[in-house]
């Protein structure tokens, strides 16, 4: 890769959204099983991908890549935007602290 | 690394450190822990990048004694299956290595009756992440392929890893292998792609996608 690489080249998952996730949430989310509220199609938080580079970390659907999250830490704070989460499933047991 | 009121952690999970600047502006990245949890101490393993903005730092600045802010242990996904009734398959990328040096770590320290295989795909000799941890043992297979140059007198895989090196170097689907792949985004996908076309199911392989600038082998 290189500097001219495009941004759609430098896209993560959604094992990166683990720590800033924790900042909101007890429990560790990045083995949560999340349904796109647009597709349907249902996959782990870490299978998704991450861009990290936007202002936003954006996490899209591995299906149909709409927006299914946006997290943003700044000077205003924690924002959290999930919309694009029809459902969102902590198994049982997997309690795990972040 | 001592790090007081830590909770412990799982082999696999990563911390995210944070650095800030005089003028407030912060910079922060994902590390994998490679040290494994029966160990008090946690280790990082840091591969610098030229152009990074915390990785120079880490690797030219820090001195024993220094205090560092991250957050963790971070990660429920991308762990050891510790209780795994199949073996297990890790496949590495260049420093995607390092969760696997602490699963590697955990496995030997309690004795799994798991067997692992681990297939590591590196540029060059000098590039070797934990060579001593990550020799072979009973139990434990450990294949390296050199993308770059191979040490002399090497006789093992040459060149990145594809269908021939899967098939030959990895545990095959009818074992029904836990497979965790980690490196970086090209590696992952790739292989991922590679492993389901030779009939790995999609639900049984893991990954982990890291953001260095690497080739990733």
């Amino acid at each position: 890769m290189n500097a001219s690489d495009d941004t759609d080249a430098r896209y993560l998952d959604g094992n990166a959204m683990g720590g800033p996730l924790a900042e909101l949430f007890a429990p560790d989310l990045t083995a949560a099983m999340i349904i796109c509220a647009n597709c349907g199609n249902e996959k782990p938080l870490a299978a998704h991908p991450v861009y990290p580079d936007a202002p936003a970390m954006v996490v899209r659907c591995p299906g149909c890549t709409s927006v299914v999250m946006r997290y943003v830490s700044d000077q205003r704070g924690v924002r959290f935007e999930m919309t694009g989460v029809r459902l969102l499933t902590i198994a049982e047991g997997s309690d795990q602290p972040a | 690394m001592r790090l007081p009121d830590w909770p412990g952690h799982v082999a696999g999970q990563h911390v995210d450190v944070r650095l800030t600047a005089p003028d407030g502006y912060t910079a922060q990245r994902s590390y994998s822990i490679a040290s494994p949890p029966e160990q008090p101490e946690v280790d990082l393993i840091v591969e610098r990048l030229d152009d990074g903005e915390v990785s120079p730092y880490l690797t030219d600045e820090l001195r024993t004694g220094d205090q560092i802010e991250l957050r963790g242990p971070i990660g429920g996904f991308f762990i050891w299956p510790e209780h795994s009734d199949t073996p297990v398959q890790l496949i590495a990328g260049g420093s995607g290595v390092v969760p696997f040096v602490a699963m590697l770590a955990h496995h030997q320290e309690t004795g799994s009756p798991v067997p692992v295989q681990l297939l590591y795909s590196v540029r060059t000799d000098a590039d070797v992440i934990a060579r001593n941890e990550l020799r072979p043992r009973n139990g434990v297979d450990v294949v390296l392929t050199f993308t770059r140059d191979a040490p002399a007198g090497w006789d093992g895989p040459r060149g990145r890893i594809d269908r021939d090196k899967l098939v030959g170097h990895t545990v095959s689907p009818d074992q029904r292998p836990a497979i965790m792949i980690c490196g970086s985004t090209p590696f992952v996908e790739a292989l991922t792609r590679e492993l389901v076309a030779l009939g790995h199911p999609v639900e049984r392989i893991k990954t982990e996608r890291y953001g260095g600038m690497g080739d990733g082998s």
